[in-house]
């Protein structure tokens, strides 16, 4: 048991030299709904997501878009509908079982364990990259020294991402907000993570940090290729960096496809800013 | 990495705290340069130290108000006793026996801990104290109708009478429902006392450094975030919990064992409550404060014994004083700086820096 330390290297900064196309997708759902009372919040909500594709989900405040997000980790279950992830049917698991199959996510109002230092909360991330058990902790048995020193230097490679090697032993809880953004990121790649969505992750970011997190939501798909899910209002991001859109209004899809199409689609700009705005 | 050392120096100086206490109360014991309330009050500063550190894993760790730990004290309590009661033939050595009590109490603790744990930890904040609060009474009421007894056949049970227990003509009545036990042979001792606090130290200490405790703690600070990044919350909460009350278990199995009777009344709302204060007072969360807080709030109401009547008013403005100093952002920043330099006479020269930062800050 104590042999087989399972954590994953940082693969190289090189970009997939050819994206491929015919790749099974990572997320499919299907006719996916949920009801709250009387209230139907989402219905019928098909998306597929590829390997490596960066998707974004926009909608008018509203939409359902973080209702979206909570069925996709199962923190609602759904009222119709199927999720599968890598071809493997998500219902009935607990988030942190969604989380380990490899869903992870990020929050729009942080949630950082913001009583811990920053370490800590990358080490609470990679939990289930250390394979000793309570009792060997409290023994303190040698693979437990073992075990957790290679997940403390996991835990710096990823803080080294967004270059916050330094801030390790700060309080989560004290950090500029933008770092506490970035962190948030880092713990969900800690889980190692097949499907990343983010929650408005520029919310409350100036025009150069929104470049910066760009360029890095980009390196972080390139660097891991994995799947990308990312909820925001801010256009320039979608239209700079998603390959795949889908809009949401009151709980339904009205548009799918590439930026360009979904920027001239005048259903998107109709349910943005009303019928006088599609003229 | 600069954060593991931290910690790990951090716990080592909570130890030493707890040697060195020892040594020179071991001394005093031995010159005799100690008065007699102090010396029968050893044993029970050990008892409330170790349940102090274990309810800080509940209320500081996982973040969860209990309010019935002296429940769990109690079923390690009146288990300690019949083990020991019941082996006093098979096993002469008392020393084992107490080991064995110990090692029962903390089991059957345990157990206790995963009756209450699974449908109690579903609930949150005030409803978890709430029914905590009566778990702990429950308790206190089984044990005060309970009946056990040993004889050359075993251990017998009753909940109506002493009679109904069947025992033979040899019958030794251990428990004796409202009276209590009764004719404890008393096992425990300062150095068994000490000895407990530093396992259970070693449990906490080493459990909250682990992925264990950081998958608690983080429970404590966001259960949603942590769900997310694939804790189970329940698996978690739970083990906390029953960890807790097993700690409890032993503590209460040294505490019974220290008199010749004793009664379930004694494990009462009250104590859960003293026991809160202590871990309040040191700081929620903070192991080495609940340490100092038990010690100091289990000697002051003796200490104070010359002040007859007035002794529990005086006992409460110093809680209420203590409360108001440890609060204040002035008087923190000068004992903060008082300690800096303390612990800085035991460090290298980066922390020396630190010590004189601190100084600076507070002109």
């Amino acid at each position: 048991m104590a042999n087989k330390v399972k954590l994953v290297p940082v693969p190289s900064q090189s970009v997939i030299p050819e994206r491929d196309i015919d790749k099974s997708p990572i997320l499919e759902t299907h006719h996916l709904g949920i009801d709250f009372g009387g209230l139907v919040a989402v219905d019928d909500f098909n998306l597929t997501i590829g390997r490596t594709e960066i998707a974004g989900l926009i909608g008018p405040n509203g939409a359902g878009k973080t209702t979206i997000f909570n069925l996709l980790t199962n923190v609602y279950q759904p009222t119709r509908g199927t999720i599968l992830l890598d071809g493997k049917a998500t219902k009935g698991l607990k988030t942190s079982q969604v989380c380990k199959m490899g869903i992870a996510r990020t929050f729009q109002n942080i949630r950082l364990f913001s009583e811990m230092t920053v370490m800590e909360n990358i080490l609470v991330g990679l939990h289930d990259e250390m394979d000793y058990n309570t009792l060997s902790s409290i023994l303190r048995m040698p693979w437990f020294f073992r075990s957790e020193k290679i997940a403390r230097e996991r835990a710096i490679e990823l803080l080294s991402i967004f270059n916050m090697e330094d801030m390790a032993d700060d309080v989560a809880g004290s950090l500029p907000y933008g770092a506490q953004r970035r962190l948030e990121i880092l713990r969900a790649l800690a889980t190692n993570p097949s499907l990343l969505l983010l929650d408005e992750p520029a919310a409350g970011m100036n025009p150069s940090e929104t470049e910066e997190l760009m360029e890095n939501i980009r390196r972080i798909r390139d660097m891991f290729q994995i799947a990308v899910l990312l909820i925001e209002h801010d256009m320039n991001l979608v239209m700079g960096i998603c390959e795949g859109i889908c809009v949401v209004n009151y709980g339904k899809v009205i548009a799918k496809g590439d930026p360009d199409q979904i920027k001239n689609d005048p259903v998107v700009i109709e349910a943005y800013l009303g019928k006088k705005g599609a003229k | 990495m600069k954060s593991v050392k931290k910690t790990r120096r951090k716990d080592f100086i909570t130890y030493g705290i707890v040697v060195i206490a020892f040594i020179v109360m071991q001394a005093l014991v031995m010159t005799g340069h100690i008065s007699n309330s102090l010396k029968n009050q050893l044993i029970p500063i050990c008892v409330y130290i170790c349940m102090a550190v274990s309810l800080n894993l509940v209320v500081g760790v996982l973040g969860d108000l209990s309010l019935g730990h002296a429940g769990f004290m109690s079923v390690g309590a009146f288990t300690g006793i019949i083990v020991a009661m019941s082996l006093q033939n098979a096993i002469p050595s008392g020393a084992l026996r107490l080991v064995l009590a110990i090692a029962a109490g903390a089991l059957t603790a345990a157990v206790a801990g995963i009756l209450v744990g699974v449908p109690v930890l579903r609930l949150r904040g005030d409803y978890l104290a709430i029914v905590t609060l009566a778990f702990g009474e429950i308790i206190k009421n089984i044990i005060t109708n309970l009946y056990v007894g040993v004889d050359g056949n075993g251990i017998h049970f009753s909940f109506k009478d002493a009679m109904s227990m069947g025992m033979g003509l040899d019958g030794k009545a251990i428990i004796n429902g409202p009276i209590g036990a009764v004719g404890v042979t008393k096992l425990s001792t300062f150095t068994a006392g000490f000895i407990l606090i530093m396992v259970i130290l070693f449990i906490t200490l080493n459990l909250i450094n682990s992925r264990t405790g950081r998958a608690i703690k983080a429970i404590r600070d966001n259960r949603i975030a942590a769900e997310s990044v694939g804790i189970n919350v329940t698996k978690y909460k739970l083990m906390a919990f029953v960890i807790s009350a097993a700690m409890a278990g032993m503590a209460g199995a040294l505490y019974g064992l220290n008199y010749s009777g004793l009664a379930a009344k004694k494990f009462d709302f009250n104590t859960s409550i003293l026991v809160l204060v202590f871990v309040v007072l040191g700081g929620i969360g903070n192991i080495r404060g609940s340490i100092i807080a038990a010690t100091v709030l289990t000697v002051l109401p003796e200490a104070l014994r010359q002040f007859s009547d007035y002794r529990m008013l005086i006992y409460a403005i110093v809680l209420i004083l203590v409360m108001i100093v440890t609060n204040n952002p002035l008087l923190r920043s000068v004992a903060d700086r008082f300690i800096g330099s303390l612990t800085g006479l035991f460090r290298k020269k980066p922390a020396s820096q630190t010590a004189e930062g601190g100084a600076d800050n507070g002109k």
